[in-house]
């Protein structure tokens, strides 16, 4: 007999009252996105209730107009840069050894290569276990320890190369680096919700809603992270003091009520650092160890030595990240900075100071720009678009069914609701193909219905009454449906592995609307058909 | 009284003229590849690198005007293109620059874009850039080959699937459709020369699913019937079930149909070519469906050993149902 137990009809509508619920927020879109963005703020947030889900669809480039960069960066470079801060070690330890070697001349190598000429040929396999002396270890890729050099014998010349160890780690790092610098530039511009990814080995992609264009975007990125260690001269909360001839005041970055007022020559610049790597100080505490060159050394030294007991700031972009103390002096060219942070936040900080600027250009492969007008016109026709095929498909759907065909209405309508629950609660992103994949789905969500509906005709012909025939028509249409929907299931899942950007969006739209229709389908419709059977109770049945 | 597409019985002969529609289909195939190799495609920037500008403006565009303000720039293969649509408003006049990628240069140089706004500006000072779009040759050719290898991924796919739950034969008959779909599409899109960029992947790959759905939902009743119907000839067996199904084929292509056309006429034109393809892939996939794959699956034959009671036609994984 046509029956579905009772727990079974509470999971069916409690998924579709959970689902709607979820797809409620996107009714009151500026609404909802204003409270979530005063809640991010963590400002006293109003105008919509905090019981209710608050999660968005979230609207991708095309529909909201931004800014789309992809970037390669080059991370070659890096190779050159590291060998060259390399030399004056390969220099001193083959300089040793003069009376043997012979001579010895850098000479101009090609990229990522360090090219030396040895005096006396016939020594350069001493010449090379003097400079593989210098390796460091590395973590190798296949888990054990190597050297980080690997050095080589052409001619008369001997030839640093990184190894592909250190090449990888040096690139993760480099790439690190890229994506903090980038992540902290367009921050600084306060726009909504930035995506900034890292693609493959070399690439970054990042989006920006809501920017003018592609090329803003580029200058934000372009400028040079600038880090200074400056003296502090007094501290104040009034930002537009006076700070007195050759100051500046600048504001803390952990602290928006604190500003300092400092002396507006650097004692030393960032372009000085040659290292910066997270550790802890003696009692324990995250902090981050720095290295200076030589010269940056000897200014630091200086200064450290004739300001004992002074705080003296340290300002990234003009925001004092910490303004320690001078306990002693520190003639050697490396400090540490402590400061109120855990162990993330000196890792981070490591990073950005090491990362003065972009540790390797940018080149950028691709770049869009789309106005938000252009957007909103999009948006606007794809719902007039929307609303039009749907009514469509209502009508025709009750014209051809009847009072299955409504069922099958309803049905299609949480169908709607079920998938903006779905994208909201999984935070996906609705690009101008996904709103043709929500079409398509609208289409193409009935025709499990219509399987069913016209299994249930065929099977009134034959079967024993219509609770048999709904019964048998459920029953048969299944192997059909379930086919029918897994290979195109197996599409959009190839699409959204495949697919790059809005087609990614059109993936997860074509892909989530079949799992709802068919959920809405097999379960909803049918749920609906035996409550109204049980009512009813038809003698005859018109489908 | 119920709206019905098609009558409540319908008998059919799908297979009367397989000849003729086999014969037009290979004609089509024939055609379109011809078009493709002569023609080639109208690769969008995705696929080809360069640059397209959405301009738009209050006063009418006057495109020989446009063409002969960027001639000075020497920017090589320039085309300009006004854009109609009935959703625009009386003095929206949209016009679409699309400028080849430039020679050496990888990277995307957003001089040559100020210079072509600012020409752009002496002849319609209103003028505004709503999209900006630009892919160098290096990301376009990995966008062609990923393109090109999700289209043969989902084929391969879709392949292995029916192999599993029908039988081989199955396999090649939607296989054959899906491959017929494609390359029809494709072979519209060079013929009208409409634009081909990375969305109409997308819809390559919908109209795959599409058009395998469809041939599915034949194919499962074949099934059910070839088991039904021991005795009976496959042709008969193929057309009882084609007309079996005919009304369910009709009815999902109509309300697809409807949706997409509400699509095209009211999505606006970003989308329009994509939509295109969709609904010439339901039309072509519905088509397919019942001519192609058929056809196709009536020439192979199937194997109806039915030795044991309730053997299946197909192998363990044929009676998973769900």
């Amino acid at each position: 007999m046509l029956h579905i137990e009772g727990w079974k009809r509470v999971v069916i509508w409690a998924t579709c009252a959970l689902g709607l619920l979820f797809a409620l927020p996107n009714g009151f879109y500026g609404q909802v996105e204003s409270y979530n963005d005063a809640k991010e703020a963590g400002q006293e947030a109003t105008g919509w209730p905090a019981f209710l889900p608050s999660g968005l669809v979230n609207l991708g480039l095309d529909l909201r107009g931004g800014a789309h960069l992809l970037g390669e960066v080059k991370l070659e470079e890096v190779y050159t840069t590291r060998l060259e801060g390399f030399w004056p070690e390969v220099r001193n330890a083959l300089r040793d050894e003069r009376a043997t070697i012979g001579a010895i001349r850098q000479q101009e190598g090609g990229p990522g290569e360090l090219v030396v000429r040895i005096g006396n040929p016939e020594q350069m396999d001493r010449a090379i276990d003097l400079v593989q002396a210098l390796a460091r270890p590395v973590a190798s890729l296949t888990g054990g320890m190597t050297d980080d050099i690997v050095v080589t014998a052409v001619g008369n010349t001997l030839v640093v190369t990184l190894s592909e160890a250190e090449k990888l780690a040096t690139d993760n790092r480099t790439m690190e680096q890229s994506l903090e610098i980038i992540r902290r530039r367009v921050d600084e511009a306060g726009t909504r919700e930035p995506t900034i990814q890292r693609q493959g080995n070399d690439r970054i992609l990042i989006q920006v809603p809501g920017l003018g264009s592609a090329q803003e975007l580029k200058d934000l990125i372009g400028v040079p992270a600038l880090l200074t260690f400056q003296t502090v001269v007094g501290m104040s909360s009034n930002p537009n003091g006076a700070a007195g001839v050759g100051n500046e005041i600048l504001p803390a970055a952990d602290n928006p009520e604190l500003y300092y007022i400092l002396e507006r020559t650097p004692v030393v610049t960032g372009e000085e650092l040659t290292d910066a790597q997270p550790s802890f100080d003696p009692n324990g505490r995250p902090a981050v160890n720095f290295r200076f060159n030589t010269s940056g050394a000897r200014k630091f030294g200086q200064y450290t030595t004739d300001h004992v007991g002074d705080p003296f700031a340290i300002v990234l972009d003009d925001e004092v990240i910490s303004a320690p103390v001078i306990e002693q002096p520190i003639p050697g060219g490396s400090g540490i900075i402590t400061g109120n942070f855990d162990v993330a936040e000196s890792t981070r900080l490591a990073t950005l100071l090491r990362a003065g600027s972009l540790p390797a250009s940018l080149e950028f492969l691709e770049e869009r720009t789309v106005g938000p007008e252009l957007g909103q016109d999009s948006i606007d026709a794809g719902k007039i678009a929307c609303l039009v095929g749907f009514a469509a498909v209502l009508i025709f759907m009750f014209l051809s069914y009847g009072t299955f065909g409504i069922f099958a209405n309803i049905a299609l309508l949480i169908n709607v609701g079920l998938m903006f629950g779905l994208l909201s609660m999984i935070g996906a992103t609705l690009t101008l193909p996904g709103i043709a994949g929500i079409v398509l789905t609208i289409g193409m969500a009935v025709d499990a219905n219509v399987l069913v509906f016209e299994r249930i005709r065929e099977e009134l012909k034959t079967a024993k009454g219509p609770a048999r025939a709904i019964e048998l028509g459920y029953e048969k249409a299944l192997s059909a449906i379930v086919d029918a929907n897994i290979t195109t299931f197996l599409t959009a899942a190839i699409l959204f592995i495949m697919g790059a950007g809005p087609v990614k969006g059109f993936a997860v739209t074509l892909g989530l609307g079949i799992i709802t229709s068919v959920f809405t389908a097999i379960f909803v419709t049918r749920a609906m058909v035996v409550i109204w059977f049980e009512r009813r109770k038809p003698k005859i049945l018109e489908v | 009284m119920r709206l019905r597409l098609v009558k409540e019985q319908t008998a059919f002969d799908f297979f009367e003229k397989w000849k003729f529609w086999l014969g037009l289909s290979a004609v089509l195939v024939v055609l379109s590849i011809a078009s493709t190799v002569t023609q080639g495609l109208n690769f969008g920037i995705d696929f080809k690198g360069g640059t397209t500008i959405r301009a738009e403006s209050s006063t009418p565009i006057d495109v020989a005007a446009y063409r002969q303000a960027i001639e000075p720039l020497a920017l090589g293969d320039v085309s300009i293109a006004e854009v109609f649509d009935p959703s625009f408003r009386d003095d929206q006049h949209v016009v679409q620059i699309r400028i080849q990628a430039q020679d050496g240069q990888e990277a995307v140089t957003s001089e040559v874009v100020e210079q072509l706004e600012t020409i752009l500006r002496m002849i319609a000072p209103d003028i505004r850039f709503p999209s900006v779009e630009s892919v160098g040759p290096k990301v376009s050719g990995e966008l062609i080959k990923s393109a090109v290898l999700a289209v043969v991924i989902a084929i391969a796919v879709v392949l292995i699937y029916i192999w599993l739950r029908f039988e081989w034969q199955f396999a090649l008959g939607a296989v054959g459709a899906l491959v017929h779909d494609v390359i029809l599409t494709i072979g519209i899109f060079s013929a009208l020369q409409i634009k081909f960029d990375l969305a109409i992947i997308a819809a390559l790959l919908t109209i795959v699913g599409y058009s395998l759905n469809d041939t599915v939902v034949v194919f499962d009743r074949v099934r059910e019937n070839l088991r039904r119907y021991k005795q009976k000839e496959l042709s008969d067996v193929l057309n009882l079930s084609i007309n079996e199904t005919l009304s369910r084929t009709v009815m999902t292509s109509a309300t697809t149909l409807l949706a997409l056309i509400s699509l095209f006429v009211l999505g606006g034109d970003v989308i329009r070519g994509f939509v295109f393809a969709m609904i010439w892939g339901v039309v072509v996939g519905t088509y397919s469906s019942v001519f192609v794959a058929s056809s196709t699956l009536l020439r192979l034959g199937v194997t109806r050993d039915w030795s044991k009671p309730n053997n299946t036609d197909g192998n363990q994984f044929a009676n998973i149902d769900a």
